[in-house]
């Protein structure tokens, strides 16, 4: 069997891999409960308030006690539900997630030493997994809502399709540009072309439109509107409860590290800065952990957008813009 | 055919911005969106205004009308209370209960003829609204600024005359003048 990977790029052993897989898992679970907390206790800063900070040492056991509180919850479905759909819903989106994670890249082949890269996978066509498997997460939500045989659930999930849907041309579009600048889909060979400008110079527009559709991609504050609670209950994971539903939850903060992730990689240098190469991944977190905290940011800020301001938004606004944005690197690459 | 409407002289015509859609209304969400984004920031930048409630508590005003206090004189140290029974006609929620006894010269426990040998207030019933204060001729019953008084039982919160008495165990925060 030939593995993927980029052209030219020495492939490491299988073991090296699992080991690297187990490593982003771990990783990425036990971080995920945290950003939880620093979501609510920074949102709490941001409205005058103080955010959780009872349980533990600054609140640092909220999680723990969110988590045990949901797994001691009754998974409870409607009589309408279709029980084994609304199972794998749940765990179609966290594969999604965490897969999307697979191709951040950290750092450089042989950064810290012979083969290993410091990347889940370098996939010749990393953009395309990308999308892949953002538009695989979709099928998450529309199983779930339409599973749950609720009103409330299938409004969500009619709701998070036509969003994604609209929102993904204009995405895609705005990494076209960084594809094309750089002339590799893979992440890591598109970092190592930013090794001297980075592409959030050149490619600005593009860098406000991916982090515009990122939001309405990851179903963030200002476009949460498949889960606004104010209409929808909470849209297509209404009638999931216990760990079900913390699945749905906890997948969505994997999506925002990815979509960091992504904006770091394609725009904001990934993990070139100062120092020596072992430095590499602290870099890259540093720049992701940076872009969660703008995420956060704009969710304080932010009221939800209309359901027509959304789609005219998405359609009328982000597309021409993206596609002019594409247009105009173009010419400029062929010109140049 | 109907008249077309027109307006009289003083309507005032509603100013709209442009659409959010289209390109005035992507420049208009940029800018507000930077502006929302300073507010925020500024609230980050100040101390959070929470009270952390057990620990601190929200300071009462002076007129506060908390948990009543039955007042006794500061030098003989006897009872202001003569067992008249005016709080309990006041009472609009009639939750006093007042049951008087002549004092003797061995068992002097108020400064006047008679004295209150039961005072009960049931404070699940009471609506704070201060009459008995305002009928009390010996100012014997006070507001005083207590309001932590939940409890388990509905029989615990008929308090009684030596709970009345007592000072609370813990001093309720005033709010300053002007504050």
């Amino acid at each position: 069997m030939t593995p993927i990977g980029a052209e030219g790029v020495v492939l490491e052993t299988t073991l090296v891999q699992i080991v690297k897989a187990l490593v982003i898992f771990g990783v990425i679970f036990s971080v995920v409960p945290l950003l939880t907390l620093l979501e609510r206790r920074l949102i709490g800063r941001f409205q005058s308030r103080l955010g959780p900070n009872r349980v533990g040492p600054g609140g640092l056991m909220q999680p723990l006690a969110d988590a045990l509180k949901l797994l001691s919850k009754e998974q409870s479905s409607p009589a309408t539900a279709v029980p084994w759909m609304m199972a794998i819903a749940p765990v179609i989106i966290v594969a999604t997630a965490v897969t999307t994670l697979s191709i951040i890249p950290f750092g450089p082949q042989g950064a810290w030493g012979g083969d290993l890269g410091l990347y889940g996978i370098d996939v010749s066509i990393g953009l395309l997994f990308f999308f892949a498997f953002g538009s695989l997460a979709f099928y998450a939500f529309v199983l779930g809502g339409w599973a749950s045989g609720s009103k409330y659930s299938f409004l969500g999930a009619m709701r998070s399709a036509a969003q994604l849907i609209s929102y993904e041309v204009a995405i895609a579009l705005s990494l076209l540009g960084v594809a094309m600048t750089a002339g590799s889909l893979s992440f890591v060979q598109i970092v190592e072309a930013q090794d001297g400008v980075w592409f959030i110079v050149p490619q600005f527009v593009g860098f406000l439109i991916f982090m515009v559709a990122g939001l309405a991609e990851t179903a963030r504050a200002p476009f949460d509107l498949p889960e606004s609670d104010a209409e929808l209950v909470a849209g297509y994971h209404t009638e999931f409860g216990g760990m079900r539903f913390g699945s749905f939850l906890m997948a969505e903060y994997v999506e925002i590290i990815s979509v960091s992730g992504v904006a770091t990689a394609c725009f904001l240098g990934g993990w070139h800065g100062p120092g020596p190469v072992e430095l590499a991944p602290l870099w890259a977190l540093l720049k992701i952990f940076a872009l969660i905290l703008f995420f956060i940011w704009i969710r304080a800020t932010l009221p939800r957008l209309r359901y027509d301001q959304l789609m005219s938004f998405g359609w009328k606004v982000l597309l021409p813009l993206a596609t002019l944005n594409v247009l105009i690197t173009a010419i400029l690459l062929v010109v140049t | 055919m109907p008249e077309p409407y027109t307006p009289a002289d003083d309507v005032i015509a509603v100013q709209r911005g442009p659409e959010p859609g289209g390109v005035g209304g992507a420049y208009r969400i940029f800018g507000a969106t930077l502006k929302g984004l300073r507010t925020t920031f500024g609230r980050l930048a100040e101390q959070p205004k929470t009270i952390q409630y057990p620990e601190e508590k929200t300071p009462v005003y002076p007129r506060f009308r908390g948990r009543h206090k039955l007042q006794r004189f500061e030098d003989t140290g006897l009872e202001k209370c003569v067992g008249c029974s005016l709080c309990v006609a006041a009472c609009p929620a009639e939750c006093i209960r007042v049951v008087a006894d002549e004092n003797t010269p061995e068992n002097q426990v108020s400064a006047g003829e008679r004295y209150a040998a039961v005072y009960e207030i049931n404070m699940s019933r009471c609506i704070f609204c201060g009459y008995c204060e305002v009928a009390c001729p010996f100012d014997a019953i006070t507001m005083g600024h207590d309001y932590e008084l939940a409890d388990y039982e509905r029989s615990d919160l008929i308090f009684t005359k030596e709970m009345l008495l007592a000072d609370p165990i813990e001093r309720t925060p005033l709010r300053r003048e002007g504050e």
